[in-house]
């Protein structure tokens, strides 16, 4: 239960700040209606856009709970909630959940600008285009949650972001196909988990009906969520000096 | 042993390269009000984290309602109001309440009563980040008491409260008491110690004095509180340097 009231405080607090939703929510669908306009090819459009949809989820998202979670420190909330009967994985599984539902709603607003009004076209189902932004959101919020227990402020907080986004964004496919990459570089993208998920959204792309290869996916992604979840609880330390 | 609730011995704490507490002992007992008294630096607020168990320590013992410090069973148990008030500025009084609340598997109308406990009721759907500082703490004060623990660790709670404020926390704090809980409550503020059944007065670590207010005042021969404590604190920095 104390997971389900841990979600609902989060979301509430999102719920407050208003701003922040309207930038969750306005700011992918620009930066997708600007990638349109500069690719009159539709065909280099619908490879870039597929893949920029579970991007964006993955940096927000990264960005906002390494920030959250930090200022769960500072403000000393963190060391209070400790001292209840909360369990540290509920406090975590409550951020992936709550960003989660928060990044659903991103994913549903700008698939739908995309599909509806910038032509995007995929073989398979819209459905599972958002199924997977949401899984890559909630990556980025594991990813964010381990992050944020190395930064002591906000400034190296969002200094994480090119460390753990970027080598992750530059090596899953988007600028160099992965098999045209030298052997060291494409080993590197393997165990990347981002390079997964850009994987399953290419293979929603081509195939009308979900593929092995998209649930083999969704399955690694799912896993590197589940380690980095983990990974993070075990950095909430009950006592401190 | 049954009415002690909390009981350091020999407790060492090293806080980067300087030992906060030396070797530091006192007993706290059952249903009482106990102020913990001390210049700023002296390990209050160190001493406080050790018993709610969120301090690494160096060695000794700290037991609370018979269990180690920091032991699960505790956390249902232990009430803890840091100095710096903790609680989510984004959200309203109820809200932060409420969810405490709700970690302890209370109801929403505890946390209720607890927000009147405080004096907050008229601001309860205030976002806290928009309350003054004395409210702030006040809403802190509402999550660390809503769970009705047994212990309740309260770090300096009536700083920044008007004289009025002070008094009504003061009377809430007796009253629960009286109800059995026990309180170890650190404050700067002398007409605060006045009012507890005993006080530890602590100086670089060290326990300096542990009894009555009257006690205290006897020992330094006035009945000035505050000229007490100056005394005894002199008295124990001239025979630490001859």
């Amino acid at each position: 239960m104390t997971l389900f009231y841990t979600t609902a405080r989060i979301l509430r607090q999102l719920r407050h700040d208003r701003r922040t939703i309207a930038l969750l929510v306005a700011v992918p669908s620009l930066l997708l209606t600007l990638l349109y306009f500069m690719f009159d090819n539709q065909q280099i459009f619908n490879h870039l856009a597929l893949i920029m949809l579970g991007i964006f989820p993955f940096i927000v998202m990264f960005l906002i709970t390494s920030i959250a979670m930090l200022r769960e420190r500072t403000n000393g909330t963190l060391e209070r909630l400790l001292t209840t009967p909360l369990r540290k994985t509920d406090l975590l599984f409550g951020y992936g959940l709550a960003f989660g539902v928060a990044a659903a709603l991103q994913a549903s607003i700008v698939s739908a600008v995309a599909y509806l009004f910038l032509g995007l076209d995929t073989a398979g189902n819209p459905g599972w285009v958002i199924a997977i932004a949401i899984a890559n959101a909630v990556l980025g919020v594991a990813l964010g949650l381990l992050a944020s227990a190395f930064a002591r402020t906000e400034f190296q907080a969002v200094q994480f972001m090119p460390v753990v986004a970027l080598p992750q964004i530059l090596l899953c496919g988007l600028f160099v196909a992965r098999d045209q990459m030298v052997g060291w570089l494409q080993a590197i993208s393997d165990v990347l988990p981002l390079t997964y998920s850009v994987e399953a959204l290419q293979e929603v792309g081509r195939f009308a009906d979900p593929t092995s290869t998209m649930w083999r996916d969704l399955a690694i992604v799912a896993g590197a969520v589940i380690v980095a979840l983990i990974a993070a609880a075990g950095t909430l330390r009950r006592r401190t000096r | 042993m049954d009415n002690i609730a909390i009981g350091v011995e020999d407790l060492v704490v090293k806080r980067g390269h300087r030992r906060v507490l030396h070797k530091f002992s006192c007993t706290v007992p059952a249903g009482s009000v106990t102020g913990l008294l001390g210049p700023s630096g002296s390990g209050k607020t160190t001493l406080m984290r050790a018993i709610v168990g969120v301090q690494i320590v160096e060695s000794g013992k700290v037991t609370v309602l018979g269990k180690p410090a920091g032991h699960k069973d505790l956390r249902r148990e232990i009430g803890y109001l840091t100095q710096d008030p903790s609680v989510y500025a984004d959200l309203t009084v109820r809200e932060n309440t409420r969810y405490f609340a709700a970690l302890y598997g209370l109801s929403a109308k505890t946390a209720d009563a607890a927000i009147r406990d405080v004096g907050l009721a008229d601001h309860a759907n205030q976002l806290v980040g928009d309350l003054s500082g004395g409210q702030h703490s006040r809403a802190s004060l509402a999550c660390a008491i809503v769970s009705q623990p047994k212990v309740l660790v309260l770090d300096e709670p009536t700083v920044g409260q008007d004289p009025v404020l002070r008094d009504e926390l003061w009377h809430r704090f007796r009253a629960f008491a009286e109800s059995g809980m026990t309180l170890l409550v650190s404050s700067h503020v002398m007409d605060e110690a006045n009012r507890c059944d005993r006080l530890l007065l602590i100086r670089e670590g060290e326990l300096i004095a542990d009894d009555s207010p009257a006690a205290v005042k006897q020992r330094a021969g006035t009945d000035d509180l505050d000229q007490a404590f100056l005394n005894l604190i002199r008295e124990i920095g001239a025979g630490v340097k001859s």
